[in-house]
């Protein structure tokens, strides 16, 4: 089962502030991990909004609007895609990640496959 | 909270098993230790869980009971007694609720595990329901099911792997340079075996056997992981994520086979050709590789990046053929190569490569050779050779070739052409990426076309 888990942002991350070396290590490091149980399909992090958009459509109405936007902790930071047995192992590891990265909120989304649209 | 804590621990099992296995093996040497501390750290966890709740960092818990676990089995062995001192004085530093990252040796400690379990000393079918059991912690009626045995054989198969490993005096070891070349050969053997039971057998079959292609390809980027230098290692999966990408394009609700030039294309996994493609592109940069599993690879990689069926690169397809009918030559190799090189330079030359298999004894009763024969054959213009080819002996017949084929030319096209590609593609799509050197497991529905 794949799922994709989305991290948000912090202030920080939408200041554009880096992470301390330390952070970025652990996170290196947890990343390579997940990468040797062979779980990670893929991820990366998404930069602040301030160099994103965002289209919003209403009644035929198209905005586009250009970031960045306001709720910090609206906004993904980052996100990972797992391959894992079940949903209860993607929040298992979706919570180690929490505790590397700050974040204050993870979603975990089990991803469509072939199968669920039958 | 009973309830919760055992849930837990399923789910931290699950993820964590395969290396509390691998690390303790590391630490005590053999596989019957390990597998013995990996359940008392199991029942261990259940016993303490249940009464104080989940730690908070149940994988590091996980981690330094099964350590202590072991320091303290050597002690109470009283045998290797400065292995005991070597292992404590390793350990010093205090594993802590909050640490999770002191596996620095994570990588070493699964590489021994799979080269234990795919040791050579061990039988094909042995080291397959090893590395099933302890890297991809399927239980028995699982690994049973993936071999459509029983659960008792699985189980006395294991037994008697583990005492043949005893026996051989086999320890956990990090082979070096050559050795590990040829060690690490085995161990693609057995992911690919076990990627393949659950790619021919999803033919006719129920789903339950792309798990198999799951577990392998888990099973692929773990040792891409562990050894990221090795281009046969990339290329395997590569391969196995290239062919994977088809699953569900390549049967219908009927479970009966859909030719790969007619699949539905939308309906590849976009994920996994962008990462085949990606890892073949790794390959480049590492100077390329010509292993059969990385050439393999490419001939995915070109039907993969073909958005229509029309698209398909044959040029590239026939040319990679040929260096892996150089690399490992075989009668399906060559079959391949013969409809590889009639798509891309025309059916005389395809007839060319194809002719001289009718007299090998590997290749000429093969009604598969005879519908690429006789197809080729109608695209040359050379009807009535080609109805001659499925009006000879009946296992050259094809489902759907009759007599009659001779005299209507264009009719002859269409039946003759639907019914080699009702083989050939299917077979191209199931074997193409056939390893010379191990035959497909011929069990089940899987052996529908013998090569």
């Amino acid at each position: 089962m794949r799922f994709m888990v989305m991290h948000y942002s912090t202030e920080d991350n939408e200041a554009g502030v880096p992470p301390n070396p330390e952070q970025m290590a652990a996170v290196g490091e947890l990343m390579q991990e997940y990468a040797t149980s062979g779980v990670l399909l893929g991820g990366e992090g998404v930069q602040a909004s301030s160099k994103g958009a965002r289209i919003e459509f209403t009644d035929g109405d198209i905005r586009v609007i250009d970031g960045p936007f306001a709720e910090a902790k609206e906004l993904i930071a980052g996100f990972a895609i797992l391959e894992v047995s079940s949903r209860e192992e993607a929040i298992e590891l979706a919570k180690r990640f929490a505790s590397v990265v700050g974040t204050p909120r993870i979603d975990v989304r089990q991803v469509m496959e072939y199968s669920d649209l039958q | 909270m009973t309830t919760s804590a055992q849930q837990t621990l399923d789910v931290v099992w699950r993820l964590e098993a395969p290396r509390i296995t691998a690390r303790l093996a590391r630490l005590v040497g053999d596989l019957d230790t390990a597998e013995e501390l990996t359940q008392d750290t199991f029942v261990a966890a259940l016993r303490r869980w249940t009464q104080d709740g989940v730690p908070n960092n149940p994988a590091a818990w996980l981690a330094s009971t099964s350590r202590f676990l072991a320091v303290d089995l050597i002690r109470r062995r009283d045998v290797e007694r400065s292995k005991y001192r070597q292992i404590a004085s390793s350990e010093t530093s205090v594993v802590d609720a909050g640490e999770l990252g002191n596996d620095v040796a994570l990588g070493d400690d699964l590489l021994g595990l799979i080269f234990m379990a795919c040791h050579p000393v061990l039988s094909p079918d042995a080291r397959s329901a090893l590395t099933l059991k302890y890297l991809c912690q399927l239980n028995n009626a699982e690994i049973a099911r993936a071999f459509f045995t029983s659960e008792s054989t699985i189980a006395q198969r294991i037994v008697r792997s583990k005492r043949t490993l005893s026996a051989a005096g086999v320890r956990f070891t990090l082979p070096e340079a050559q050795e590990r070349t040829v060690r690490l050969a085995s161990v693609l053997e057995v992911i690919y075996l076990l990627f393949n039971e659950g790619y021919t057998a999803t033919i006719g079959d129920a789903w339950i056997r792309a798990d198999l292609c799951q577990e392998a390809m888990r099973l692929g980027r773990i040792l891409v992981a562990v050894v990221p230098d090795d281009t046969e290692a990339i290329g395997l999966l590569a391969l196995m994520e290239l062919q994977a990408s088809r699953l569900h394009a390549r049967v219908t609700e009927n479970g009966e086979p859909i030719l790969l030039m007619e699949q539905d294309r939308t309906q590849w996994d976009r994920l996994l050709i962008r990462r085949g493609l990606d890892g073949l592109q790794q390959l480049t940069k590492l100077g390329g590789g010509t292993g059969p599993y990385t050439l393999q690879a490419g001939i995915a990689a070109c039907h993969a990046r073909a958005a229509r069926a029309a698209d398909t690169d044959w040029t590239s397809i026939a040319a990679l053929y040929d260096a892996l009918s150089q690399v490992t030559p075989s009668p399906v190799i060559e079959l391949n190569r013969a409809v590889a090189v009639g798509m891309a330079f025309g059916p005389a030359q395809g007839l060319a490569v194809a002719e001289p298999l009718r007299f090998k004894t590997a290749t000429k009763d093969n009604h598969l050779l005879a519908a690429v024969i006789g197809d080729l054959l109608c695209r040359n213009g050379q009807h009535e050779e080609a109805g001659a080819s499925f009006s000879g002996p009946p296992h050259w017949r094809s489902t759907a070739g009759n007599a009659r084929c001779c005299s209507n030319g264009p009719r002859a096209a269409r039946i003759i052409h639907r019914s080699r590609r009702e083989w050939t593609a299917h077979e191209l799509d199931a074997n193409e990426n056939h390893h010379g050197t191990t035959p497909p497991l011929d069990r089940g529905p899987s052996s529908i076309a013998i090569h």
